[in-house]
């Protein structure tokens, strides 16, 4: 390890020591809302800051804007306006209103169908490993069957979707992307292109299907756009969500107050999604970089700087929270910043929270009396995308 | 306590003098026999038939364990002898009053013609509900008068069903008043995309009937004459000051004078000890925007002012409560979403901020001096939260800072 990881507190909280628990170095990185780190760049902490910048149009999230990109760029993840409200819009039409209000909703049987599948396979075990049983397989069944994506090919992508997500993991030595990251990328691309092709020529009922033959009023988007919309989508549905459903059992896990409300009221787990959206976030933070000198927490951020919004920092605001450190399944004004704000709030929210609704309600449901046997999990090395690599629990059966 | 008024403002006084802990006695006056309902929702889901005219009850924000006197106006106010009178006869006693009362359509000018059958204005629920019952027979054209929210509101919903429409608006564009060239021009060229009928420039001389009392036909001052059974009126709403003449505070046509915290002034321009003002019916000092009192009949201003005024009922001089919010409001028209924050009255020049006109999403700045002091955004709502901040600084207009989605040129136009 560096000397480098060992000097800033933001670097501290990056290494992989800090992974399981990143909350006290949050709470101390809170004390300044907006500062510089030693490399130039700014970090925003506080929940008003946050959320006020998310919202600035003098901020940009396209790479050729920053002074240090953090990752190679995603498609309207990483456009400004206007070009990416035109690829969002064109995107959404397919996904949610005001074209397709229902596309999300009549998932909600395939998505308990799945849940029960992949539930039903832990009969007869006595250990299980939640992540690699279910917070992984759940997501990415629903996300290919949403684009069109063959479930056979499944192994084959998520090898490309880790080394990519991996990326992520922004070191500060070391800025451009390696080599394999690019390669996984080339590699994805050229398999979804050619996906793209064949549901041109074989149109079926998905999404991918939707976007290639497009006849709505603005046309379709390019062969480039839609490769870009395609591994984004298939990424962001791939590694977000996992995160999500394993953070949500490893704290009911911890919770068992909570996990026995779950069980006996139903509905809750809207509510919990939301405060567990707040409280254990899949994502963590998110880049920008400043088109102005931008005045944020009596901090003037010069035009041209690189800047790293903490949302899950955040979100454990107490100027902003009440209890901000206790997980509360129904707290109430809960405007958290787990999927973002702005323009670039969470394209595949409905989903996710469905997704997270789903699978936690199934859990507490039918796993009959889990113990978390790590304590804590092992964590994968990502500390944007943070969640446990595993989640080994001791289950004594499975109820219908 | 007297609260005269049952509508939004009077429900939500109650609700912060309970919040702030008024153990006393509150009674609310109504004119509507209904309890507190929403208006937003009438010129739009009601109309379309989303949502009946009865299923627009407020929510409480909490239980405020008053005594309700609905279906029951204001009539007078006796400020020595600290009582109003009622429509029914009745009088009532109050240590402290807020005045809530609220403004009225302003009806077709002329009795006889505003009185045919098939002449409408939108104000209440009960105006929602024949109205809608009205459009849901299929009546054939549908003359609007008036296009500003309402107005285009209603011409919205009139599209959506299916029924041809003909807005006639004595100004240049529709919305122009409140939101200028750039908005009017723009509401213009969306209502002629969906097939409204637009004649702007020109005023309605006069309703004919069809020898049975039934509306048939609305007459242009150009002389033209159009064919139509079912005629709404939007010409704005008056507020319902009548009941204070007299009395010895500040009411007139624009309003009920008060200041920031939301007290009622009298003649002279004080404040009156324990009577209060909050709503429609108020035309308030604005500390955000000095000179000329606001009234802006919007609902979020409503819900400020009550909050204010049932703070202060409790508290005196140097611990007031003031009004702060920037004055906001939104519609929904022809698939368009429209929202404002800020005082576009007291603007002089406006420039377009960010987006453009010809792709329906756009942010449209006010500038009085080199002040921005209100925006616009349709379609575009995300950014409105960056501007509030940037009204509030007190920012530069038109603003040089570099963004996203920023227009090639910005044109600065004088508001009209």
């Amino acid at each position: 390890m560096s000397e480098a990881r060992e000097g800033t507190l933001l670097q501290r909280i990056l290494d992989a020591d800090s992974r399981h628990d990143p909350y006290p170095l949050y709470d101390r990185l809170r004390e300044r809302a907006v500062f510089q780190e030693p490399d130039g760049s700014y970090v925003v902490t506080g929940y008003a800051e946050v959320a006020a910048l998310l919202g600035d149009p003098r901020l940009s999230a396209d790479p050729a804007n920053s002074p240090a990109p953090p990752s190679p760029p995603f498609s309207f993840l990483n456009m400004d306006p206007p070009g990416h409200d035109r690829v969002r819009r064109l995107t959404m039409r397919h996904f949610g209103p005001p074209n397709d209000p229902g596309r999300v909703e009549a998932m909600r049987p395939h998505l308990f169908g799945q849940a029960t599948l992949l539930i039903d396979a832990l009969r007869g075990r006595d250990e299980i490993d939640v992540v690699a049983d279910v917070a992984y397989p759940f997501p990415v069944t629903v996300v290919a069957d949403l684009l069109g994506v063959p479930r056979e090919d499944e192994p084959k992508f998520h090898v490309w979707a880790e080394a990519i997500v991996q990326a992520a993991d922004w070191d500060p030595r070391d800025r451009s992307p390696s080599a394999g990251v690019q390669a996984a990328i080339m590699e994805l691309g050229a398999y979804m292109m050619g996906l793209i092709q064949a549901k041109r020529r074989d149109p079926r009922d998905d999404m991918l299907s939707r976007l290639a033959n497009d006849d709505g009023p603005e046309g379709a988007l390019s062969s480039p756009e839609l490769t870009g919309v395609a591994i984004l989508l298939l990424l962001a549905g791939h590694e977000t969500t996992v995160n999500l459903i394993a953070n949500g059992m490893l704290t009911l896990l911890r919770k068992p107050d909570v996990l026995a409300r779950l069980k006996a009221e139903p509905g809750l787990e809207t509510p919990l999604v939301e405060e567990l959206l707040r409280y254990e976030p899949p994502v963590h933070f998110t880049f920008r970089s400043t088109l102005a000198d931008v005045d944020a927490g009596g901090v003037t951020i010069p035009a041209g700087s690189a800047i790293r919004l903490m949302l899950a920092c955040a979100n454990r605001d107490p100027a902003r929270f009440q209890h901000a450190d206790r997980f509360i399944p129904d707290r109430a004004n809960n405007a958290h910043l787990g999927f973002g704000s702005g323009i670039h709030a969470c394209f595949g929210a409905p989903l996710a929270r469905l997704e997270g609704q789903v699978a936690l309600r199934e859990m507490a449901r039918r796993l009959v009396d889990p113990v978390l046997l790590d304590e804590p999990p092992p964590y994968r090395i990502n500390p944007t995308l943070r969640g446990p690599r595993r989640l080994r629990v001791r289950i004594a059966g499975v109820i219908d | 306590m007297l609260i005269a008024g049952a509508s939004l403002a009077g429900l939500r006084t109650a609700e912060a003098l309970r919040d702030a802990g008024f153990g006393g006695r509150i009674t609310l006056v109504g004119d509507e026999p209904h309890p507190p309902y929403d208006r937003p929702p009438l010129s739009k889901q009601v109309l379309s038939g989303w949502v009946g005219a009865d299923q627009t009850e407020l929510p409480a924000l909490r239980a405020v364990d008053a005594d309700w006197r609905l279906g029951a106006a204001a009539a007078d106010l006796d400020l020595a002898g600290r009582s109003v009178g009622l429509a029914d006869g009745a009088r009532i006693a109050f240590d402290q009053l807020v005045i809530a009362t609220g403004a009225r359509a302003r009806p077709w000018p002329v009795a006889a013609e505003a009185a045919l059958d098939g002449v409408f204005v939108l104000r209440t629920r009960g105006d929602a509900a024949a109205l809608r019952a009205r459009l849901a027979a299929r009546p054939g054209r549908v003359v609007v008068i008036g296009a500003g929210f309402t107005g285009c509101e209603v011409a919205s919903s009139c599209i959506d069903a299916g029924l041809p429409v003909t807005v006639v608006e004595a100004t240049g564009a529709p919305l122009l008043r409140a939101l200028g060239d750039t908005i009017g021009a723009f509401a213009a060229d969306l209502q002629g995309a969906h097939g409204v009928d637009l004649r702007t420039g020109v005023a309605v001389a006069g309703f004919e009937d069809d020898g049975t009392g039934r509306l048939a036909v609305v007459v242009l001052g150009d002389g033209a004459r159009v064919e139509a059974t079912v005629a709404v009126v939007c010409l704005g709403a008056a507020p319902n000051v009548e009941w204070l003449a007299g009395s010895g505070l500040a009411a007139g046509p624009q309003g009920l004078l008060c200041d920031s915290a939301c007290r009622a002034l009298d003649t002279a321009g004080q404040p009156v000890a324990g009577v209060f003002g909050a709503g429609d019916v108020v035309r308030i000092e604005h500390p955000r925007f000095p000179g000329e009192p606001l009234r802006t009949e919007h609902w979020g201003a409503a819900c400020e002012q009550a909050a204010v005024a049932g703070a202060n009922i409790l508290r005196a001089d140097p611990d007031l409560r003031r009004i702060d919010a920037l004055p906001a409001f939104w519609s929904m028209q022809f698939g368009a979403c429209l929202k404002l924050a800020g005082a576009p009255e007291r603007a002089d020049a406006t420039v377009l901020l960010q987006g453009s006109v010809e792709s329906g999403r756009f942010v449209v700045g006010y500038g009085r001096g080199d002040r921005l002091v209100a925006v616009a955004t349709v379609n575009q709502a995300h950014w409105l939260s960056f501007y509030e901040a940037q009204i509030r600084a007190g920012a530069a207009f038109p603003p040089t800072y570099r963004r996203v989605d920023a227009p090639i040129s910005p044109q600065k136009e004088l508001a009209s």
